[in-house]
Order: structure tokens, then sequence, then C-alpha cells
């Protein structure tokens, strides 16, 4: 499947919006999550770029890993793990990255996909649909180590963190925001939530902050979840000084 | 000291008769054993059980036997020692847990009750109490660690060990250390049992349960000595479950 199929990217002003297009669950199997890599790679080497949205179309923000992908393999023990090292260099991707980020999280968010909104400097979510959910303690699937350190890093009230893991709560944009897991709650439908994350995204680019900065104090703010998936992502040159 | 029976799918450990439940080596044995007994019945029992830890009279525990330990180091050393594999116990524990807070919980008490996942509390009397700065005794470290990884709220952590505030139920609840506050000790019973039948059927694998609670604490699980599965041991957990 080419990118274009899986996600879109525009510029709206200095934001890079990449939006993950179709009405689908937004699964992460090897591909999405290459093609949402490529788009990462292309803002950072983009030299006007001030701040990065990832949003989705449809019902799902990212449903999670491609577990049907997965079983369908001949090691689906393989294929976990060739996802878990995707994802885990998309996150070194976005620990990285010299521009601010902010995760719009128009509809559910669940397991992976939750943890990929996580990964984001910020995130605002649609108030009237959708949960943030993480489904593994009831689809029975062990949390690996970076997983658990996303989570202990942007979920550090360990109350929340309990709910949300142990307990497999599924959480409204509300409760979200209550508890701290999420900065903004946004009324209307799946373009408001897009608008919101837009205008907060140019807000953060319009502080015109050093990129190399940004990184640097983005990796230090979470050192033990960079130290962890610095060695599977992040690594691309970054754009040169003008 | 203690007892252990099963209603349905819930295990209630019941630290019996109207005294301090000073945790001795005596009452530390005991409540391992009947721990050991739950997690061996939980592996016939299959997914969805849940253990709640309740006190008679007074005291839920008034902590180590610091009285049986008098002035001497190598008694108190030994009780510290003693504790930390029953924390172990309660952190590896193939299912929910809950503590039913019936009555005062200071120091190793405490700690007894902050090692379950969830806390239910009368509201009518009896304190939570770190009493270690009051008395002059340094935190062992496993104390420490479990402190840190449970009582995240801002100030709480200060509040408790640094000031030794004693904590009726309401204030732990505002402090996210209380998950819900009982008008007496029937009544928080009665609500830890509910809440553990709830959590029993959603019907967990136990072992997944445990796992997911250990990437939650790693930090606490490493201080009692709990070795976390590698990420290795998890891939073939996933495939062997396919």
């Amino acid at each position: 499947m080419a990118n274009g199929d899986l996600c879109s990217v525009v510029k709206r002003g200095r934001v890079h919006l990449i939006t993950l297009t179709g009405a689908g669950e937004h699964r992460l199997n090897p591909t999405l999550l290459s093609a949402i890599r490529s788009a990462v790679a292309a803002v950072r080497a983009s030299p006007g770029a001030g701040a990065l949205v990832l949003a989705a179309q449809g019902k799902f923000f990212c449903n999670g890993y491609d577990l049907a992908w997965a079983r369908a393999g001949a090691s689906p023990a393989d294929r976990i793990a060739a996802m878990r090292a995707a994802l885990r260099g998309l996150v070194a991707d976005l620990l990285a990255l010299p521009v601010p980020t902010v995760a719009a999280v128009t509809g559910h968010a669940a397991a992976a996909g939750c943890g990929l909104a996580l990964a984001h400097d910020a995130v605002v979510m649609r108030a009237s649909r959708g949960f943030l959910y993480m489904g593994e303690v009831d689809a029975r699937i062990k949390i690996v180590d970076f997983f658990g350190e996303l989570i202990r890093q942007k979920v550090p009230d360990a109350v929340a963190r309990r709910d949300l893991v142990m307990k497999g709560e599924k959480m409204t944009a509300a409760e979200a925001v209550r508890r701290g897991i999420v900065d903004k709650a946004v009324d209307g439908g799946v373009g408001d939530v897009v608008d919101a994350a837009v205008a907060m995204a140019e807000g953060l680019a319009a502080r015109g902050w050093n990129g190399e900065t940004v990184a640097e104090i983005r990796k230090a703010a979470w050192p033990d979840l960079w130290r962890k998936v610095k060695d599977h992502g992040g690594e691309a040159p970054a754009r040169p000084r003008l | 000291m203690c007892t252990l029976e099963q209603r349905g799918r819930v295990f209630v450990l019941t630290l019996t008769g109207d005294d301090e439940h000073r945790l001795s080596h005596a009452l530390i044995a005991s409540i391992r054993s009947s721990v050991a007994s739950v997690a061996a019945a939980a592996a016939s029992a299959g997914p969805g059980t849940a253990l709640v830890t309740v006190g008679e009279g007074r005291f839920f525990s008034n902590g180590l036997d610091n009285i049986w330990a008098g002035t001497s180091r190598e008694r108190l050393q030994g009780l510290v020692d003693a504790l930390s594999p029953l924390a172990a116990d309660l952190f590896a524990l193939p299912m929910p847990t809950i503590a039913a807070i019936t009555g005062h919980a200071a120091a190793g008490g405490f700690l007894l009750a902050l090692c379950h996942d969830y806390r239910i509390m009368r509201g009518d009397r009896g304190v939570l109490y770190m009493s270690e700065v009051d008395i002059g005794l340094p935190l062992p470290p496993y104390f420490v660690s479990v402190l840190r990884s449970k009582i995240t709220a801002a100030n709480a952590l200060r509040d408790v060990t640094l000031r030794g505030r004693k904590l009726k139920a309401a204030e732990a609840k505002e402090m996210g250390i209380v998950d819900a506050v009982c008008p007496g000790p029937a009544e928080t019973a009665a609500e830890a049992i509910k809440l553990a039948e709830q959590l029993a059927a959603r019907k967990w694998d136990g072992n997944v349960y445990a796992s997911i609670r250990m990437s939650i604490f790693p930090e606490a699980c490493r201080s009692i000595g709990i070795v976390e599965e590698s990420d290795e041991e998890k891939r073939k957990h996933f495939a062997s479950r396919l």
C-alpha cells in the first residue's frame, strides 16, 4: 500500500498536520507505522516546520496493534515484536523531533494507539465521543518495557495509571482531563478537534523556539523513556541550521 | 493470627483479634502462608479472582513488632527484612488486591495497605500514619520505594513521610492514597468485597494482571526483589496465547 493511502500530510501555516486516513481502525501494523514515521521524518527535514499534529479520520484515532495481522503470520510472536519495534522507533522519532507535537485524539485511542497519543507533547481529545482505553489487561497482552516507561512518564499519577492500565478503564475526554492525562477536551466533531489541535500547535510554533533546544529539553524531561527508545529511532540528521 | 476464606471468586484474608496486629515474625509468616494458599487456589480457579485483606478490631495493623524488638537493632532489622518478601508476594499476586482498612494502619501496617492495588477505608475512626519520623527511625529503602510508587500527588509524599501526618480516610482519599471512604468497619469490608467481585468479574488472566502491575510499578518491585520478565519472555507469552 502506498503511504498516501494510509496517512496524509498537509500544512496549515507552520503546522504540519498528519492525518491517518480512512474510516478504519488505523491499526498499527508495520506498513502504517512506516508511513507515519516517513511523514514525521519529512516534518523533521522541513525547514519551515513549526509544529506537528497527528490526527485521524473516522470513529477511531488508533485502535492499537494489528493483532489480526500478527495472528495471520507464520510466527505471530515475530510479528508483534516487529510492531513493537516500529512503535518504539516512532516514539523515539517524536521525542527527538525539533518541533512541538500535539496529538488530536479524534476518536477511540486504545492500547498502542493510546500510547502513541501520549507520546506527543500535548493531547487534545474529542469530548463527545471516543475513549482512551488501555485494553491490554482485558486482551491478556503484557506490557513491554519501553511502553511501560511511556505510561509511567506520561501518566505520573499512581491512581490514574492504575485505573487506566490495571483496571482497563475506558476514559472519556472529560475524565482524562480531570486526571491530568489529556490536556484539553474539545466539543464538536472530528474537524473541531483537529482545528483545536492545530490552533494549540500554532500557538506553540509562534513561540519561535530553537528546534534543537526543544528536542534536547524534551529528551531531558523524559530521560528514562528516551534512554529506552533512543537506539530505535530519532536519528535522522536534523535540519541544517540557517 | 489470620484466617483465610473463599467467598465465590473473592478470597478474604482476615487479621484476627482486637489487638494491634503487630507484624511479628509469626504474623508475617502466617499472612505469607495464607497469601501463598490464595495464589495456589487461583491457579486452579482460573481467571477472575481477587483478594481482600481486612482487620478485626480497632487496628488494621500498627506496624512491625517494635515492642518485641525493643532496642535491639538486629531484631528490628530482622523484622524489616521479613516484611519485604510479604510485600513481594502481594506485588506478584496474580489477581487484584484490596485492603479494607478497618482501623489504624501505621508504619509497616500502612505499608502493607499500600502493597495492595486498592484501598477502602473507614471514615469514622482510624488514621494512616507513617510514624518513623516521629519515632526516630529511618525508612527502609523498600518502604520508600513503595511509598514513592503509590503516593504521587503533590506534597502528599512529603506530608506522609517527612511530617508524619496522620491521615483520616477523607484526607487520604483527596491525596489519592485511599479509593473510597465508608461509614464504619462493616461497610468498609462490604465495599471492599463488592469491589473485589466487580474486579473478579472482569475475568482477567492472573499472570497477565500481575505482569502489568509490575510494569506499572517496576521500581517498587525491584526494591522488594521481584525480577520483571524480559520483553523476550513477554513476546513468547503473546505467541502462546494465539
